[in-house]
């Protein structure tokens, strides 16, 4: 046995600490960009966003709330916009992360118009581009740190995707984040299961829409009882805004509770 | 290998509510008038987030005439408020009157200033003996007293300092003082996420207690841009 052998090999990756891999670009050499911190935390917040496909369509809801920590900052913050007549998103998580990247989709949209494309961008476009865009800054150790659930049509059908700040994406007949996976998911599934065909029609999926913002309200710390409501469908974008669901709440367990 | 495993709750619950402590987010408030004391408080109990309870009572009997108002970590406060209701029967059969509502706000604090640093409870004291009429008294986090005439307490109450100076007079009337703070803890609900449900309010005078509830959805309604 040689004790006095060579290393097998050398320059190589070391455990623990970061690596140059060789062929970065010449610029990106002269910063030190290894030990950048960036934001991590969230500021103003907003919380849940729910969605669910009916029969001819998708339709999406979140409330108005911008929260910044516990406090009930900004109560008319529009967390959902309309990009095309095919495609609506809708944002949980940071607020200035969730207008910035609203502001590159509506540019994308715009450069779409004047490039003359005959085609929009639908929902599943925009859903694999949101996708590829999150997980990116996410390797990059700067997130966006939003959930988004975008909803419309892909190639003519029906279609609803969630993308997380780490880049997590699917697509599924009903989607929601943050409080919303843990209160509304059941309830949409709940009531999808019930139906013998598993198809709603455009007013059923509204009524469940509104029955799980009503739980998420009496349950969510960060909720908010203004809400909005998002519908696309074949003849378009239809957004109803300054949607209230105080008065349809109930609070008759109030009155059961044993006082002393 | 133990350094590999990841905690499976983890990996399941990625929020870490469940194991974040019960705590009264809460707004307390109470004020004195000549006759007795009006006392009010929100009805949200959460665990980080999560609203654990929406219809909470806060508002806890100590004696036949006098309540405490409690904010901070729920299970902190229920077990204080229960051991100074005992000692205050104890001290009843001893004493053969009813305790005063001073000794009542000092055993609070024996307790919350003794154990200051294992406990989380900021606490009013409220409530109506022969000797003094209504009486307010603040036991905050750390275990001082004091008596005022107008105690806040919790998280929301923080959204509502400005309006009390602006809002408060003192000598006002017992319906005026519900009205006040019924407005008061609305206020600070719409604005504090550790707040929320109804608005429970108990009113204490000679005669005993009268409790009232406002449901959520018929609360006055303010600035909501």
């Amino acid at each position: 046995m040689n004790i006095e052998a060579p290393p097998l090999w050398s320059n190589g990756p070391k455990p623990g600490l970061f690596y140059d891999f060789p062929g970065r670009s010449v610029g990106q050499s002269l910063v030190n960009d290894h030990a950048k911190t960036h934001t991590m935390y969230p500021t103003t917040t907003g919380t849940s966003v729910i969605g669910i496909v009916f029969d001819g369509g998708v339709m999406i809801a979140a409330d108005k709330l911008g929260s910044y920590g516990s406090l009930a900052r900004f109560r008319n913050v529009e967390r959902i916009f309309k990009a095309t007549d095919e495609a609506v998103l809708a944002f949980g998580g940071d607020i200035a992360d969730y207008q910035f990247i609203r502001e590159v989709i509506e540019q994308k949209v715009r450069d779409d118009e004047c490039g003359g494309y005959s085609k929009q961008l639908d929902a599943g476009a925009l859903h694999s581009w949101l996708t590829r865009v999150l997980y990116n800054r996410r390797s990059r150790f700067n997130p966006l740190w939003l959930d988004c659930v975008v909803a419309g049509f892909r190639a003519g059908k029906p279609f609803l995707g969630f993308v997380d700040k780490i880049g997590t994406a699917y697509e599924a007949t009903e989607v929601a984040s943050g409080f919303g996976q843990y209160f509304a998911i059941p309830m949409l599934r709940s009531a999808r299961e019930k139906k013998s065909d598993g198809i709603f029609t455009q007013a059923e999926a509204r009524k469940v829409i509104e029955e799980a913002m009503k739980v998420l309200y009496y349950r969510d710390c960060r909720g908010f009882h203004r809400y909005m409501v998002a519908t696309v469908t074949k003849e378009g974008v239809t957004i109803d805004d300054d949607l209230d669901l105080k008065k349809d709440t109930n609070w008759d367990l109030a009155h059961l509770t044993k006082l002393l | 290998m133990a350094a590999a495993c990841v905690d499976s709750l983890q990996l399941l619950l990625p929020h870490d509510w469940p194991k974040q402590e019960v705590m009264t987010g809460t707004t307390i408030i109470a004020v004195e008038f000549d006759g007795g004391v009006v006392v009010g408080a929100d009805t949200r109990t959460s665990s980080g987030t999560y609203v654990s309870n929406r219809a909470t009572d806060k508002l806890t009997k100590v004696t036949d005439s006098i309540y405490c108002c409690r904010s901070g970590s729920a299970a902190d406060t229920q077990a204080i408020a229960h051991v100074v209701a005992s000692h205050m029967e104890i001290l009843e059969v001893k004493s053969g009157e009813a305790p005063s509502v001073r000794v009542a706000a000092s055993t609070f604090r024996e307790i919350c200033y003794k154990y200051r640093d294992s406990l989380s409870a900021g606490i009013i004291v409220a409530g109506w003996d022969k000797q003094n009429g209504g009486q307010v008294y603040m036991v905050p986090i750390g275990g001082m007293l004091i008596r005022q005439s107008v105690a806040l307490g919790g998280s929301g109450s923080t959204y509502i300092w400005g309006h009390l100076d602006a809002t408060y007079k003192p000598g006002m009337q017992k319906e005026e003082c519900v009205e006040f703070v019924k407005k008061a803890v609305t206020l600070a609900l719409n604005r504090d996420g550790s707040s929320g449900g109804c608005v429970r309010v108990g009113i204490i005078t000679k005669d005993g207690v009268e409790r009232r509830t406002f449901l959520h959805h018929e609360l006055p309604e303010y600035y909501l841009g």
